[in-house]
């Protein structure tokens, strides 16, 4: 139940994805007949992808490596391309790394990060963000909907207060894509990264969505594959293999997400009922269909992810131990959790496997976890001044 | 991740619970840190004759807190103090290296215990 980490290749996708690695194995920028196929493929899956976010036409979509590149190219490249109108950027205190960091990596050139502050949710404070929004605001950059506690930002609303200013908006929407429709052009979004993975396509393989008019730099440059903005021999087979999970998506979303919402308020609840001091982290309804987040005071997120293990549950924690990092998840300090509260999550990202029968043997187990690891603890309510 | 050892311990800690009636405490760390422990002692002719952890954290955490009890069990406070993190860590056949000092505090708690033991000795002696 740890999607978020990764998600399996739906069969359908390896299956469209083989003959482009076995057969049709042509470079799509080749001019002879052999090529076509894997040209018609790729632009097909273009097609698709462009299809899925409601976007003006399929052109306006550039394949990537990932989400982390997509990101990568919207922040840096558009900060590059119009650095002489301002040097200002602006974006949340919940986002993910890949934008985190290319913020900061800015502000070492001459740019000016501010990250915006968020409510208990994890709702961007709109408030701040007009604030902060002034002339020299080139880039607002803001996650459609966290991975670690499922909020989904207003993303239409934010768009109107950052276009009043004439800024652009990129949003990071691969924790969210595929799983809610994503309407680039109701929701005034002028960047939007994707990713396939997160989809059940690919890893590998991601994309960044480009209104007509948004100009960018490129991050690679060389032979000047997708209009010049994203250099390289195309991943043929990966992207024809995400064309391929944007269209299962796009038919299976709607059915999914609502067996996907009934499975993660089953969980929420059976994870939070039965034990006293659990929290839920995020909003109860503004939220990924598929993310569970909660909280258990007094013992710490790790200890119950190696229990769950044991058990052969595959979960994620917002403590640092599992991280490269000693501090817990910035994305749960953000919305005024405390360390030790932050040390106490527990996420689970479910995904198309997961059965109601997975989730009630989660919610079996959960109650014994708690127990035996707080009579394990040193802390009390009394210490924590609850 | 981690060693099978260590798994051992955090699955079954041994001396796991607290001493009402210790001669001994000692916590070290804080929750928000992510990992925090308490050993409690018991000494009978300078030796440690019962010894308890109560432990925050992560596996680590826990597997260590429960080695060092396993190690200190018997031994005289000399002997106890002798124990390092670098010990302990051993005894569980390694840790991971980001592990190695956030989580790895037990000696600190197991020599705090003793020297929280000295300090009520002395009082007791004025």
């Amino acid at each position: 139940m740890d999607h978020n980490a990764g998600k399996p290749v739906d069969p359908h996708v390896t299956e469209a994805m083989l003959p482009y690695m076995n057969t049709s194995y042509g470079n799509p920028s080749s001019l002879y007949t052999f090529s076509q196929a894997s040209r018609n493929a790729f632009e097909e899956a273009r097609a698709k992808v462009a299809e899925l976010i409601n976007a003006e036409k399929k052109d306006s979509i550039i394949f990537t490596s990932g989400a982390t590149e997509s990101n990568n190219l919207a922040i840096k490249g558009l900060a590059n391309r119009y650095k002489d109108r301002g040097t200002r950027i602006l974006t949340s205190a919940v986002e993910h790394m890949s934008v985190v960091n290319p913020c900061k990596y800015l502000t070492t050139k001459g740019f000016e990060t501010i990250f915006l502050p968020v409510d208990q949710y994890g709702f961007l404070s709109l408030e701040s963000l007009e604030k902060e929004l002034t002339d020299k605001t080139i880039l607002v950059t803001i996650i459609y909907a966290n991975g670690e506690v499922g909020t989904i930002e207003p993303i239409k609303e934010i768009s109107q207060i950052v276009h009043g200013k004439n800024a652009y908006l990129h949003v990071d929407a691969t924790a969210a894509n595929g799983q809610v429709p994503i309407d680039v052009r109701n929701e005034g979004i002028d960047l939007l990264t994707l990713s396939s993975n997160d989809m059940y396509g690919p890893k590998g393989v991601g994309a960044l969505y480009i209104k007509e008019g948004t100009r960018l730099e490129p991050l690679l440059h060389g032979g000047g594959q997708e209009r010049g903005l994203r250099s390289g021999t195309e991943n043929v087979s990966g992207i024809v293999g995400f064309g391929k999970a944007a269209e299962i998506a796009q038919k299976e979303m709607r059915s999914e997400s609502e067996r996907l919402i009934k499975l993660r308020d089953r969980l929420i609840k059976g994870l939070l009922e039965p034990i006293p001091h659990a929290y839920l982290n995020g909003h109860p309804t503004k939220r990924l269909p598929n993310n569970v987040s909660v909280r258990y005071s007094f013992i710490e997120g790790e200890s119950m992810l190696l229990s769950l293990d044991l058990m052969g549950v595959a979960a994620s924690s917002g403590s640092a131990c599992t991280a490269k990092t000693l501090e817990p998840s910035h994305v749960l300090l953000a919305t005024g959790l405390k360390h030790e509260e932050a040390h106490g999550s527990l996420m689970f990202s479910l995904g198309k496997q997961n059965t109601e029968e997975e989730a009630d043997y989660v919610v079996s187990l959960m109650p014994g976890i708690v127990k035996r690891l707080r009579a394990m603890s040193p802390l009390t309510p009394k210490e924590l001044n609850m | 991740m981690y060693t099978e050892k260590v798994m051992d311990h955090f699955k079954n800690p041994r001396n796991m619970g607290e001493i009402p009636d210790a001669d001994g405490v000692g916590t070290v760390g804080n929750p928000v840190c992510g990992d925090m422990m308490t050993i409690y002692i018991k000494v009978k002719g300078n030796r440690i004759e019962d010894i308890k952890f109560k432990t925050f954290g992560c596996g680590a955490a826990v597997a260590t807190s429960s080695m060092v009890t396993e190690i200190a069990k018997g031994k005289t406070l000399e002997e106890a103090m002798k124990i390092t993190r670098a010990s302990v860590a051993d005894s569980l056949g390694g840790l991971p290296p980001v592990k190695m000092h956030c989580s790895n505090l037990a000696a600190d708690a197991l020599h705090a215990a003793i020297e929280d033991y000295s300090k009520r000795q002395k009082e007791v002696k004025k």
